[in-house]
């Protein structure tokens, strides 16, 4: 809610999507120190430093980064620039990683609206800045018209409806103890919470999804050598992306290839085979392989008919699996919101029969022939937008933090309530729960809610 | 003629605003004189005879702080205590007292007549003496007029006051009062934006009437807490009951089926009433479905055997009153001793006032109580004490007191009129203070006694006091950040406590199940009404409540930032793009002061707000350059 604040904020500054060139930029106190987070080495002022961005001490991209430090910069506050590839995905782990040290996301225009406060920009400029606001806002009204915004903010306001009621009812408690209303029953209360956390929950991971519609998805195939990774590549990209021998091992490095599907932009990461090998060249493919799939929105597990049409029934496919969870040194059964897909390739050599468990995520394909790539095609945009009953929306950064920030107070009333703590730190941990909510959906009054309240409850003696 | 003594500052009214307006302003050496149509009825309750409830008794324990009246003469008259939401937190605590109404009134005048610098004069007031845009004093009905820096109003429902009893009407500012409409005409005449509101009471029932035995009855607490931190228990009069009836079906059809013959449904009355005081016709009405209310049976006083009945206030007209009291248990024979009835009088609007409740249009005059749109004796009170202070500030050339929403009710309370205006009689509740756990009652002297201590509002005897007790609670804490408890050792046991390792008593403090009642015990210390205890259940209090303390601290920082971004007067909040045709509407209704004003505007978003930020600094850029 805040529009001065002093603090450290930081966002994509190139537009959004691929790019050759991506900045990230950090405007406030302790831009400095945040930058060197990932960025590991000293910044001198208005020197440009070429270096390799680091999260959780692994590389994630390469570049160049810059310090100007204030009122010598764009905003007058302390600015650091971090030129990198323009990979939203990267961009994304770096902001993370950023806010992990202290800064947020920056608002639309607020880097603009910080150089305005501090005189960096006149008064012409200033007035473009809130047409550059009201232009965002007024294409996000559009968005909302045309698409899913809508369903974002009804869910939302669901939630918020939800925890309204709690608090009129924990309110009405502090407020009202001498009225012959219904006392506050922890039980009841303590359900609604964890029902709100539930849904919150949800949300959150459908939210995360929308985000990822935005800023594209990234696909990373996986799975044994020669099993026709890099053919599936090919043939999705319908382009020779890949290089493609009947030798085992021929990927080593990644391939990131970008591909269109119904509208929908899917990066492809193509990855090394995983074996066991002493080649240290095809070790740290494997490695990289793995920093992908940490990473990626879906992973394909790619395996050939062939293997399974040999060793049938034997070859039990959690077996290869399991294999390769290990051989990659990552469980890719426990990737949080990632959607597994299974590639059953080469199937013009034969078509196995899919044990029921796995039918489910099977897509029978041969990047040789042709069959089946569409329906992989749309399989993986399908996860992305709407399977089944879950929408998808769009929602930005913001409203996932708003939403978390919600979760987190709303656990912290759920565990107050446990330890039998006074109403009031309920209803304070209840307030800012809504509050955060009501960043997303506007901001519900003292007023307001005494006034929910009031025709809610006969009160008055 | 004119009065030849002139004053720094005029109270006109002897309610609950006036009283706590006069005596600051004398406190704070300001030569001050109080108008009143009646000396007889100086501290008079006009509704029901309670002082303090949830929110209410955190404006006392403020107005205490400061060294005023309200909490002293409620310990001299409470004939009945008690503390409410004793089972919730230490922040929504709260005191409530049933006061006897004569030893009230009593103890409001003999504080007021034993305050140097006080003087006290009965005459009706008619007029305001304004010059060059400024006030400079009154006029009263027999043609004296008294001049004065600045002027305090606070005339409660006496402004075109209209008493309703069922159909009938007849002019006045409470039952057996006049009430002020010279005052009220010219004062319209004035650019204020006057509007209407109502308020209710109910009928009063003779004692010697109601079967006492059919009822349930309701003790004072014990221990008895006490209002003013200057007083003691012992300075508590005689203690009684309170009684418990409710209403019935047969109450309930009686008051449907007469509905027609109530001054509130007749269209008679325009005025707007609160909504947590509904009358019991309202009550009937919107909750259909309750088939009965819970009446609390206050007792008048000592030394009458008048009831008042809190939750049947009603316009109905009398025969139907007699009717409805009649059809309750423990009522069937009850005498009615003075009817109902709905009263509805002039307000002004309340964002027509700056932070000081000094006008905007007329200098050195200030509006406290009822006539800014608020009910209760305590927000009265408290908006009394703060004109007070502030009009003895523009007699004296002193900076005024803007007291914050982080700071204090008080500040909460002005906040909201000026800031979102009223449309029913404004009550104050804690919901109302988003920094709640910070203002409480225990910490008001802390809160408030620079500011005291600063405008000279507070005797030496209320310093002392606060002396002591900030000494006491630095030992306390002192010793607890040091002292640490060994696993297994008595104390531990004393406190039940299994520890890992050795812990400090401050962190023993911290956990949901040791109290400080649990700690003094378990310390062999006292548990009593003395310094020691009370310094340690305020250690207690701090302890538990410190990391959502930190957070609201963080929060306020961030408030105080904003605040003090203003917003130009004059800028054209509908001319600005990419703000809904509501925000503008909203914005331009409201007129905020400052950003962070701006920002509690129901609706306000992030992005709107920033588009605002924008604008005000241009506007401002604009009027610097020209």
């Amino acid at each position: 809610m805040s529009a001065v604040d002093n603090d450290l904020i930081c966002a994509v500054a190139t537009p959004p999507g691929e790019g050759g060139v991506g900045i990230l930029r950090l405007s406030g106190p302790g831009a400095q120190q945040a930058a060197k987070a990932v960025f590991l080495k000293e910044l001198s002022p208005r020197l440009a430093r070429y270096g390799v961005f680091h999260v959780d001490g692994e590389p994630v991209d390469d570049g160049i980064a810059l310090f100007f430090p204030g009122p010598n910069s764009f905003t007058g506050e302390d600015v650091v620039e971090l030129q990198g590839h323009g990979s939203p995905v990267v961009q994304q782990i770096l902001l993370q990683a950023l806010c992990n040290v202290g800064a947020r996301l920056a608002r639309p225009g607020e880097f603009s609206e910080r150089a305005f406060l501090n005189g960096k920009l006149d008064l012409v400029q200033a007035e473009a800045v809130a047409d550059l606001i009201a232009a965002k806002s007024q294409t996000a009204a559009k968005a909302a018209l045309s698409s899913f915004q809508g369903v974002f903010s009804s869910k939302i306001t669901a939630l918020a409806d939800v925890l309204l009621g709690l608090r009129i009812e924990v309110e009405a408690a502090i407020d009202f103890p001498d009225e012959d209303i219904e006392i506050l029953e922890q039980a009841k209360v303590s359900q609604t919470i964890a029902e709100l956390l539930d849904q919150l929950e949800a949300l959150i991971a459908q939210a995360e999804q929308g985000r990822r519609l935005n800023h594209g998805i990234t696909v990373a195939l996986v799975g044994a050598p020669n099993v026709g990774k890099s053919s599936i590549v090919n043939a999705l990209a319908r382009e020779e992306a890949a290089i493609v021998t009947e030798i085992p091992g021929t990927t080593r490095d990644l391939l990131k290839v970008d591909v269109v599907i119904d509208g929908q932009s899917l990066q492809l990461v193509d990855t090394a085979g995983l074996r066991d090998s002493e080649d240290p060249v095809e070790q740290i493919g494997i490695e990289r392989a793995r920093q992908q799939v940490g990473r990626a929105d879906i992973i394909v597990l790619v395996v050939s008919a062939e293997t399974l049409l040999e060793q049938q029934p034997e070859l039990n496919l959690d077996d290869y699996f399991r294999q390769m969870s290990q051989l990659i040194g990552l469980d890719l059964s426990q990737q949080g919101h990632q959607d597994v897909v299974l590639a059953v390739n080469k199937v013009d050599l034969g078509r196995p029969v899919i044990n029921a468990a796995w039918q489910e995520k099977a897509c029978l394909v041969s990047a040789a022939s042709g069959d089946g790539l569409d329906e992989l095609g749309s399989r993986l945009i399908r996860g992305q937008t709407s399977s089944g009953e879950t929408t998808v929306f769009t929602a930005r950064q913001r409203h996932i933090q708003a939403l978390q920030r919600t979760r987190d107070l709303l656990c912290k009333a759920a565990a107050s309530l446990d330890q039998q703590a006074g109403a009031e730190l309920i209803a304070e941990d209840c307030q800012l729960a809504h509050q955060a909510l009501g960043e997303i959906v506007g901001q519900l009054t003292p007023d307001d809610l005494l006034g929910e309240i009031f025709s809610s409850f006969c009160i008055g003696k | 003629m004119n009065f030849p003594d002139t004053f720094d500052v005029i109270v006109i009214g002897g309610g609950h605003a006036g009283t706590e307006a006069a005596a600051a302003a004398a406190r704070m050496g300001s030569r001050t004189l109080l108008l009143t149509q009646n000396i007889e009825t100086i501290g008079q309750m006009s509704c029901n005879p309670a002082i303090g409830g949830i929110g209410k008794s955190h404006l006392v324990a403020e107005i205490d702080a400061l060294d005023g009246v309200m909490a002293k003469a409620t310990d001299q008259a409470g004939i009945h205590f008690r503390v409410l939401n004793g089972s919730k937190g230490p922040a929504v605590r709260a005191t409530r007292a049933q006061a006897d109404r004569a030893l009230y009134k009593n103890a409001v005048r003999d504080i007021l007549e034993h305050q140097p610098n006080l003087r006290i004069f009965q005459q009706s007031v008619t007029d305001l003496v304004v010059e060059k845009g400024r006030v400079v004093g009154c006029e009263t009905q027999m043609g004296l007029t008294f001049r004065s820096t600045a002027v305090v109003l606070t005339t409660g429902t006496f402004l075109g006051g209209t008493i309703h009893i069922g159909h009938e009407q007849h002019p006045g500012g409470r039952a057996g009062d006049a009430p002020a409409n010279a005052l009220s005409q010219r004062l319209r005449a004035l650019p204020f934006r006057v509007g209407r509101l109502k308020t209710g009471t109910p009928p009063r029932i003779d004692g010697r009437t109601v079967d006492y035995s059919q009822l349930d009855f309701q003790p004072g607490d014990d221990p008895r807490p006490v209002m003013s931190q200057m007083s003691r228990r012992e300075d508590h009069p005689r203690q009684i009951h309170c009684h418990i009836t409710h209403t019935n079906a047969q109450t309930h059809q009686i008051i449907r089926d007469n509905l027609s013959k109530s001054a509130m449904y007749s269209g008679n009355i325009e005025g707007v009433g609160p909504r947590y005081c509904p009358s019991i016709e309202d009550k009937v009405v919107r909750f259909a479905d309750k088939t009965s209310h819970q009446i609390f049976i206050e007792p008048e006083g000592l030394n009458t055997t008048e009831l008042y009945p809190n939750g049947i206030s009603t316009s109905l007209p009398f025969a139907v009153q007699l009717d409805f009291v009649r059809s309750m248990v423990g009522f069937e024979k009850a005498h009615i001793s003075r009817p109902g009835y709905a009263i509805e009088y002039d307000y002004f609007d309340p964002r027509d006032l700056k932070h000081t409740l000094e006008t905007q249009a007329l200098e050195g005059l200030f509006f406290a109580g009822q006539i800014n749109g608020t009910t209760g004796y305590e927000e009265a009170g408290a908006q009394g004490l703060l004109a007070g202070i502030n009009a003895a500030c523009l007699a004296q050339g002193k900076p005024p007191w803007e007291p914050r929403r982080d700071e204090a009710y008080i500040g909460v309370m002005v906040d909201d009129l000026i800031h979102l205006g009223t449309t029913e009689p404004y009550r104050m509740f804690t919901s109302r203070a988003e920094f709640r756990l910070r203002l409480r009652q225990d910490n008001a002297d802390q809160r408030l006694m620079p500011v005291g201590l600063a405008m000279g509002l507070v005797g030496d005897e209320r310093q002392a006091v606060f002396t002591e007790k900030m000494q006491a609670f630095a030992e306390k804490q002192r010793a607890f950040s040091k002292t640490q408890v060994f696993p297994d050792t008595d104390l531990a046991r004393a406190l039940s406590l299994t520890l890992r390792r050795e812990t400090t008593l401050e962190e023993c403090l911290k956990r949901p199940e040791i109290s400080a009642q649990t700690m003094a015990t378990a310390l062999g210390l006292p548990v009593d009404e003395g310094v020691e205890f009370k310094a340690l259940e305020q250690l207690e209090i701090e302890t538990k409540y410190a990391g959502y303390i930190k957070r609201q601290n963080d929060e306020i920082e961030k408030i105080r930032r904003h605040e003090g971004l203003q917003i130009p007067a004059q800028l054209d909040y509908l001319q600005i793009e990419g703000l809904s045709n509501e925000l503008r509407q909203k914005l331009d209704h409201h007129r905020p002061e400052s950003l962070a004003r701006a920002a509690r505007i129901p609706g306000m978003t992030p992005a709107a707000l920033s588009v605002l930020l924008v604008h005000a600094k241009a506007s401002q850029h604009q009027a610097a350059e020209r």
